[in-house]
């Protein structure tokens, strides 16, 4: 049994080829490419800070948090703001596609074999009209 | 009536009164017979009953009543102060402030039963005034005299006897087994109420009603029939035993026979007419509560402000418009008046935070058997609401310590031939920009050979490590986590959550706490905050292709210098300045500012910066101006990056960082 409660909707968005989610309620929202300010002696995943509205939001790059061949930022990508324990977080992805629903029950556990940074922050496998859409742990994402 | 949003107002109102009831109990400890200060007491408690009252605690409605009671009995002279019941008192208060914290946090009050304190106030006035008592039975039969009018009263005699009437005071005194003392008191009532007015009573009416007297009450009255009258009507009523009725004059006004207490208490008055004054300076202005939130909120739409109001300057310095630069210098006028505004509005005296802490050396002095006095000074010196509710507990560790370990044994004392009695000095000034907090003991000092044991002893430092330590490098070691130098650890100070939390409370307000000790003379800490939190002054940089914010009030001066003129003394790049050897550090490269080409360059361009009494170079590419920033934090997942103190959006809407000058250099 899962013993993490989840909603049944997730923001669906690009990394390469591949498809990620997360689960829509710690989205706050999702912007467009903007200017990021650096910090300096942070993990080199931290681009730094952006001014949203008036309000300091770090941001992360995702691909080179779980350790995908980077790649140039252009008109589709994206930053997913994320709400947690009262901080607001920025992850750049390729690009947001969609908000979809997936039943707990076509959610797997991510198999051991599986291969992208840590492990531990995929939630589980979601299978949906034959798409696999990987399913991130936001919560262990920002702590991992 | 929905009593939850009066909650709040109760438990902010409370705690103001028992703050006031602690400092005029300890005041009354050392003027015993000032009867302002009494009064003063007896308010307190008296406000604090009717607002528990109204809000239905009952607990705390009881035994203010009971303590209102004994404090009456002071105020009558029937009894006198004494440790003891000052102690007793105290307890009630700590008992109070207990219940209202619970009352806080869980919104009814808690199952805590005051019974035994009760129990003790009950005693005071039973066994201490039992000797009066027995006394003013006796004299019972004589004089009324100890049954006074206020202010109120008298104006309603002279009222009434201008009117022709005339004003009595009785007093009846029930038989001794009279069973329903309550409902003969209230026949009592109804016989003279039948002709004549009662505008006043003692004990109160509602205690009469609930029978809590003795066998005998008073009342005052205004009628126009006779005394003789009056005094047949009443004694026609079963059980009574005795009735004394005496007309009130108004030259009785200027009470013949004060009891000694307050005859001394006024003689005191008279020649102590500095305190007279600063009693009558309590009275508060008129003022308006607002919930800190909506101050925060009223704070970031001014800092808002602000930002666009930068961003219409870099406009128009772009534009040519006459019209358009004096708005914007009007603009600016406006929004620096409107944040200086803001900003005094959240300003509240330090003094709110000092009040706590002469009861607590009283009570940690007495605890310890110690002498101590505590000198408080500049108490009025004010500071940002948010800083005032942080500084509490720093502080009361700082004077914990010095309590404990700074002041010695009073034997101690005596044999380094200092006066028995040690003293701790709490001062706050403002000192430019900032607001200087100072604790300071007359104590032993602090032992640095024993940090330097210490630190050895819980393997912080190796031996050789401790061998080289300057004196100061020593007592730096006191804020270190854990660290503790009492050899027993008591119940004030010593289990090592110590110095280290004071010191990183004072670093996330942004301040900065240093320490003098000298052997056997004493220890200072001296804390140094910032007088606001959000708004600032600061000297914006380039290096390479970013833009920094340097606070304005770090920076000594700039200058440039000759590229050539930079040594190397021992791998540390220093330039001979003014005569003295100034240190120099790279922005660029101790940010990791790879776009830097300042290296090229024959001019190089340094902001000296200070901290403490070290001055520093730090090299920048090129200097943009002086610009208010506000200041913003980085968020908690970017928290404890070291040399940044946070961020700042300019007029472009770039975000910029703010170095921390204090771990930079």
């Amino acid at each position: 049994m899962r013993t993490i409660d989840m909603s049944k909707q997730f923001v669906v968005f690009e990394l390469g080829k591949e498809d990620y989610g997360i689960d829509i309620l710690s989205v706050k929202t999702i912007e467009k490419m903007t200017n990021i300010t650096r910090v300096p002696k942070t993990a080199s995943y931290i681009k730094g800070v952006i001014n949203l509205r008036g309000e300091i939001v770090p941001i992360i790059d995702l691909r080179e948090k779980l350790n995908i061949e980077k790649k140039e930022y252009n008109d589709n990508t994206r930053i997913i703001i994320v709400h947690l324990n009262d901080m607001d977080v920025g992850l750049i992805v390729d690009s947001a596609t969609q908000v979809i629903e997936i039943d707990n029950d076509m959610i797997e556990e991510p198999p051991e074999s599986l291969n992208i940074g840590d492990q531990n922050v995929i939630y589980g496998i979601g299978k949906i009209n034959d798409k696999i859409i990987t399913i991130l742990d936001v919560e262990k994402l920002l702590t991992a | 009536m929905d009593i939850n949003q009066y909650l709040e107002i109760f438990i902010e109102e409370a705690h103001e009164h028992l703050q006031n009831l602690n400092q005029n109990l300890l005041n009354l400890e050392n003027n015993p017979n000032d009867l302002l200060v009494l009064n003063e007491v007896f308010r307190s408690a008296h406000t604090l009953k009717g607002m528990a009252g109204t809000m239905g605690f009952d607990t705390i409605l009881n035994l203010t009543h009971d303590m209102e009671n004994v404090l009456d009995a002071v105020r009558n002279g029937k009894i006198s102060i004494n440790p003891g019941i000052l102690d007793v008192l105290f307890e009630c208060l700590d008992f109070l402030e207990e219940s209202i914290n619970y009352i806080a946090e869980n919104g009814k009050e808690s199952s805590n039963n005051a019974d035994i304190l009760k129990k003790k106030l009950l005693n005071i006035i039973n066994t201490d005034s039992v000797a009066d008592n027995q006394n003013s039975q006796n004299q019972s039969g004589e004089s009324l005299n100890d049954f006074q009018f206020n202010q109120y009263d008298e104006n309603i005699s002279e009222k009434a006897i201008s009117q022709g009437m005339k004003v009595y005071k009785i007093e009846v005194v029930l038989n001794k087994d009279c069973m329903l003392k309550s409902a003969r008191a209230f026949v009592v009532f109804k016989s003279i109420e039948k002709y004549a007015e009662i505008f006043k009573s003692y004990p109160a009416p509602e205690d009469i009603e609930d029978e809590r007297f003795d066998n005998k009450f008073r009342i005052a009255i205004i009628t126009s029939e006779s005394k003789e009258r009056i005094k047949k009507d009443i004694e026609s009523i079963s059980e009574i035993e005795n009735v004394i009725i005496e007309e009130y004059h108004i030259s009785d006004k200027v009470q013949p026979i004060l009891s000694q207490e307050v005859a001394v208490a006024l003689e005191s008055k008279e020649e102590n007419e500095e305190i007279e004054e600063h009693h009558t300076k309590r009275k508060v202005g008129k003022t308006v509560r607002v919930d800190i939130n909506r101050l925060d909120n009223l704070m970031n739409l001014v800092s808002e402000l602000i930002i666009i109001k930068t961003r219409l300057e870099d406009i128009d310095s772009d534009s040519k418009s006459q019209n358009m630069a004096e708005a914007v210098e009007y603009l600016e006028r406006i929004t620096t008046n409107l944040h200086d505004a803001v900003m005094k509005v959240r300003m509240v005296p330090i003094e709110r935070v000092f009040n706590r802490f002469p009861r607590m050396v009283r009570d940690l002095s007495r605890e310890l058997g110690k002498d101590i006095q505590l000198n408080i000074s500049g108490e009025e010196t004010e500071l940002d609401r948010t800083v005032i509710d942080e500084i509490g507990d720093p502080l009361i560790h700082l004077i914990r310590n010095a309590i404990d370990h700074g002041i010695e044994n009073k034997n101690e004392r005596i044999k380094n031939n200092k006066n028995s009695v040690g003293n701790i000095f709490l001062r706050a000034y403002q000192d430019g920009n900032s607001v200087v907090i100072e604790v300071e003991d007359d104590g032993k000092g602090i032992d640095i050979e024993k940090i330097k044991k210490k630190a050895v002893e819980n393997n912080i430092l190796s031996k050789s490590d401790v061998e080289g330590l300057s004196e100061k490098e020593a007592i730096d070691l006191l804020f270190s986590p854990g660290f503790s130098t009492a050899d027993t650890i008591s119940d004030i100070s010593g289990r090592g959550v110590g110095l280290d939390v004071v010191k990183t409370k004072i670093e996330s307000l942004g301040g900065t706490v240093g320490v003098e000790t000298v052997t056997n003379k004493g220890s200072k800490f001296i804390i140094r905050l910032p007088l606001t939190l959000a708004i600032i002054q600061a000297l914006l940089v380039v290096v390479g292709n970013e833009k920094y914010a340097i606070p304005l009030n770090s920076i000594k001066e700039i200058t440039s210098i000759e590229k050539d003129s930079i040594r190397n003394v021992q791998g540390q790049e220093v330039i001979l300045y003014r005569n003295s050897v100034l240190p120099i550090i790279r922005l660029a490269e101790v940010l990791d500012v790879e776009t830097s080409v300042v290296k090229d360059e024959e001019e190089i361009t340094v902001v000296v910066v200070k901290k403490g009494n070290k001055n520093t170079g730090l090299i920048v590419d090129g200097l943009i101006g002086q610009q208010e920033i506000v200041i913003k934090s980085l968020g908690k997942y970017l928290a404890g990056i070291k040399d940044i103190a946070g961020a700042t959006i300019l007029g472009d809407g770039q975000v910029a960082l703010i170095i921390d000058t204090n771990t930079i250099v």
